[in-house]
């Protein structure tokens, strides 16, 4: 953990909405989302598909898609500008160069006409302003970073595995030493023994670095090996945000209790994993109080009603529910 | 205003299934510039047969006195060469253009099937054989194709027909065959087969409807373009013959005075287009209701 | 890669042959006599007889066809009927002219049918797309020969800019040009309109943008390339097509290209014209395609990679 670069790379999301249109619809997809996160740590966004996470991400990078985005609204401020005020040529050098992501589906993420070495070497050229050799080689080199070999910076997407693909995505992320990463499922498409190398190898870079990240997941597993802090999303909403301890040994929220009840754990002896029952609110319809009642074993009417705010537990540690107004 | 089309929009094919008939209906109705293609051609085959008894001039009754007249109100669209109505003409000459559009696409589409599915499903030595006979007859292009059997069958109505649709069917045939052979390997047919369906329902519920789907797309496009092609061809003198009043050949007779008396030239090419153009949106509307690719 | 495009000049051969024995047969079983199209109805029937036995068309369906396939196998196409002119001679004094048709056709579609569809997918369902699509649907529903008419109407016959028919200058080109591209145009429009809008929802063009490249960069250097295939494939039949002789247009300008010459062939019964220029058009079609193909590979590595282990079909 690197606290004194506290002040830089400060990322701050305040009441984050955004809204889609689908099919003549409005998808709520995200509602007020508020988070915060200082230089060189890692936070851990978990939750669901389709929860908001990865649009929360794209709001961040500001790529969402044209086409369907209805509303983007709130403020997002990264080292003291809100960038979701700047012109899109200042914007354009925020990304992928102060901010980067990473995909999710390293089959589609890759151009497929174009060489790995030229889609890693582009971002280089636009920031840093390298001339082509330049370029090249400090793709090669980025190549090697991520333990591919440099013969292969001429060939072209479809030549390499999935594990690999993700690496180079991962190169071009890293390319132009950005401050913040967003890793947005970055093994959920990988196979199982090529997912710990892959994480492995972001743990690596991102302590190597000093980067701080935002990891979307939805697996508390790859959280508890990563991140700092972790907040736990639901239906486009922060449901509960702690440091990585307050939410692992304190979980408040009765679907944050749900996901870690959906972890096998291998010291209990368990005949089923006992997943969250139910599925989550049509985001096009969402239900009066808390989203999460109709499928809480908790719920009471009065959670049916209202909509509970954020509130603090302690030090750091925040939740959204009824049953901690009650404890407290 | 747009609001209310939007909330329909979301709210109709929910009680359709996609795909289905009623569902391509009600995608229809909502694009008003669909609608008036639909309307107009409807409309200008329903008057081709009336307009008759409801015209006062016939279309074959020569008046050689009103030759040459630019339109006017005894004459709406003026008159040709002899002074025959050219509004009683183009209205008797639509049956012509709009019905070749229509048969020779069905034509092709049917033995393209026919042909297409015996490919796809027998495979091997047949297989084969059809591709074989197909690339001979993709080895020139569709229009030379078809003039060439114009040629060997002579002009007229059938001939015209059989001609274009003759030449438009290795496509067809080519997209069948190509929809069987991926929907026999496709998961969701040995899903099917895992679960005991016997093999004609399969075939009935599972393929066929897999396989005409985009075939149904591509004859609805075809339409517009075999009905330019007809026109052309009667243009050059292979299709329908004068004294018909089919478009094209109207055209080609008109071609002579396009110098002095251009309205002759103008007046038909703009009823092609028209009708053409109402095939087009029509069939586009018919493809964005079937193609899942373009659907959100 | 050179395997690749042997093979399939190899296998062009059967398909030119069957072409070719197609075409002869098809042409012996057309109505109509070439002696009495040559010779008039004031001929005697000795003079045709004479003419026939002169022609060769006396013998057996056989024998002529032997002839006419040991010709083709010396690269001889025979001479017209009408005119006595060799066929393959005729054929490449005219190629220019219908090649330079097509070349422009070709190019003209392309340069302005990308931009356009381009233009589109951007703003795509948006007044100006709307807009656009409407005018390239109402330009693909013109019949080109009909657009000729109307342009020499206005261009020669009001204006007086440009030449109604014939070869001569750059100028006798313009119109049948216009009139050839119009249509592509807006196919072409269409296609890149299409194509467009399902590559610039991928997810490589949004890897592509979050890197920080300028929109130009993400539209032209990524998101284009990736939808150039249908563009090339209908850009290549577009060219083949024409190459072929765009009949009908050549016939309103009185172009001397190949599809003119075929036309009055077809209409004289002049058999060796019609079978050259069949088989020809044919060939020439061929070598398109595999041309397209071969594009194919130039702009997708992908597909080049197949075509290098041999593994398509």
């Amino acid at each position: 953990m690197v606290s004194n670069t506290d002040k830089k790379g400060y990322l701050s999301v305040q009441d984050l909405v955004v809204e889609y249109r689908s099919g003549g619809e409005t998808v709520q997809a995200v509602n007020h989302i508020s988070f915060e996160l200082p230089g060189g740590r890692s936070l851990g966004l978990v939750g669901e598909t389709g929860a908001g996470k990865t649009t929360t991400a794209k709001s961040i990078m500001r790529i969402l898609p044209d086409h369907a985005t209805q509303k983007v609204e709130g403020v997002i401020e990264y080292d003291g500008t809100d960038i979701l005020k700047i012109s899109e040529a200042e914007m354009q050098k925020v990304r992928g160069g102060k901010i980067s992501m990473i995909f999710q589906d390293p089959m589609t993420a890759l151009n497929p006409v174009k060489t790995v070495g030229e889609q890693i070497a582009e971002g280089l050229k636009v920031h840093q302003g390298l001339d082509k050799v330049k370029a090249r080689a400090k793709a090669i080199e980025m190549l090697n970073t991520v333990g591919i070999s440099e013969d292969r910076v001429d060939e072209y997407p479809h030549q390499f595995s999935g594990g690999m693909k993700q690496r180079v995505v991962i190169a071009i992320a890293l390319a132009c030493n950005p401050e913040l990463i967003i890793a947005d499922e970055p093994t959920t498409a990988l196979d199982v023994t090529i997912q710990a190398q892959v994480l492995e190898l972001i743990k690596k870079l991102q302590a190597e670095r000093g980067t701080s990240m935002i990891l979307i997941t939805h697996d508390l597993g790859v959280v508890a090996q990563i991140c700092d802090d972790v907040a736990i999303v639901y239906a486009g909403e922060i449901v509960e945000k702690g440091t990585l301890e307050e939410i692992y040994d304190h979980p408040m929220h009765p679907y944050t209790e749900g996901l870690f009840g959906a972890i096998p754990e291998l010291s209990k002896d368990v005949d089923r994993l006992s997943p969250v029952p139910g599925l989550p609110p049509d985001p096009t319809s969402l239900p009066e109080g808390c989203y999460f009642a109709p499928r809480c074993p908790y719920a009471t009417d009065a959670c049916r009603e209202k909509h509970f705010d954020l509130e603090k537990v302690s030090g750091s540690h925040y939740v959204r529910c009824i049953k901690k107004e009650q404890e407290g | 205003m747009k609001n209310k089309k939007i909330d329909k929009a979301a709210k109709k094919p929910k009680s359709n299934k996609p795909g289905s008939l009623p569902y391509v209906w009600s995608r229809i109705r909502q694009r008003p510039l669909a609608m008036t293609g639909l309307i107009f051609v409807l409309a200008i085959f329903v008057l081709s047969f009336i307009s008759p008894y409801i015209l006062k001039y016939s279309w074959e009754t020569i008046e050689m006195k009103a030759r040459y007249q630019t339109p006017s109100l005894t004459h709406l669209l003026g008159t040709d060469e002899l002074g025959r109505d050219e509004l009683a003409r183009i209205l008797y000459g639509a049956k012509y253009t709009i019905s070749i559009g229509f048969i020779s696409t069905g034509v092709s589409a049917i033995l393209g099937i026919i042909i297409g599915s015996i490919a796809g499903y027998f495979g091997g030595k047949v297989d084969n054989l059809i591709m074989r006979c197909l690339d001979v007859f993709q080895a020139f292009p569709g229009i030379l194709l078809a003039i060439a059997i114009s040629a060997v069958l002579g002009p007229g109505f059938t001939k015209v027909i059989i001609a274009m649709g003759i030449s438009g069917l290795a496509g067809y045939a080519r997209m069948m065959r190509a929809n069987i052979l991926s929907i026999r390997s496709s998961e969701y047919v040995e899903a099917a087969t895992s679960i005991n369906c016997t093999t004609g329902r399969i075939i009935l519920r599972h393929i066929i409807p897999n396989a005409i789907s985009p075939l149904i797309v591509q004859m609805a496009m075809g339409i517009a373009s075999a009905g330019l092609q007809a026109s052309a061809l009667s243009f050059l003198g292979f299709g329908v013959q004068a004294p018909t009043p089919e478009w094209g050949s109207m055209l080609s007779s008109a071609r002579s005075f396009i110098r002095d008396y251009p309205h002759m030239c103008v007046i038909p090419g703009i009823f092609i287009m028209l009708t053409v153009l109402s095939f087009n949106l029509v069939g586009d509307a018919i493809r964005d209701a079937l193609d899942p690719k373009l659907r959100d | 890669m050179w395997k690749y495009v042997g093979k399939r000049l190899l296998q062009m051969i059967p398909i030119l042959v069957v072409v070719a024995i197609l075409i002869f047969t098809l042409m012996y079983f057309v109505p109509g006599d070439p002696i009495q199209i040559l010779l008039g109805d004031s001929a005697t029937p000795v003079q045709i007889e004479e003419a026939r036995a002169r022609l060769g068309l006396d013998e057996p369906y056989v024998v002529r066809l032997k002839d006419f396939v040991v010709d083709l196998c010396h690269f001889d196409f025979g001479e017209s009927y009408m005119t006595g002119t060799n066929v393959g001679r005729e054929l490449i004094t005219r190629f220019p002219n219908t090649l330079i048709l097509a070349l422009f056709c070709v190019a003209v579609s392309l340069v302005f049918g990308i931009p356009i569809g381009i233009h589109c997918a951007l703003r795509a369902d948006k007044l100006p797309d709307r807009v656009w699509l409407f005018v390239t649907m109402l330009c693909s529903s013109m019949p080109n020969f009909w657009l000729a008419l109307m342009l020499v109407l206005l261009f020669s016959l009001r204006l007086g800019w440009l030449p109604s028919n014939g070869i001569g200058g750059w100028k006798y080109f313009v119109l049948p040009i216009i009139a050839n591209s119009i249509g592509s145009v807006a196919g072409i429009a269409r296609q890149t309109r299409s194509s467009m809008l399902e590559t610039i929802r991928s997810d490589f063009v949004t890897t592509a943008r979050s890197k920080g490249l300028s929109e130009k960069a993400v539209i032209l250097k990524h998101a284009l390339p990736n939808a150039l295939i249908p563009i090339i494939t209908i850009a290549g039949g577009h060219f083949g097509f024409m190459l072929g002789g765009t009949t009908v247009i050549e016939s309103v300008f009185s172009i001397p290209g190949i599809g003119n010459y075929m036309l009055t062939g077809i209409n004289n019964r002049d058999y060796p014209v019609v079978q050259g220029g069949i088989i020809y058009i044919a060939f020439a079609f061929a070598i398109m395609m595999l041309i397209t193909d071969l594009v194919y590979a130039f702009v997708d590595p992908r597909i080049k990679a197949q075509y290098i282990s041999g593994k398509k079909k």
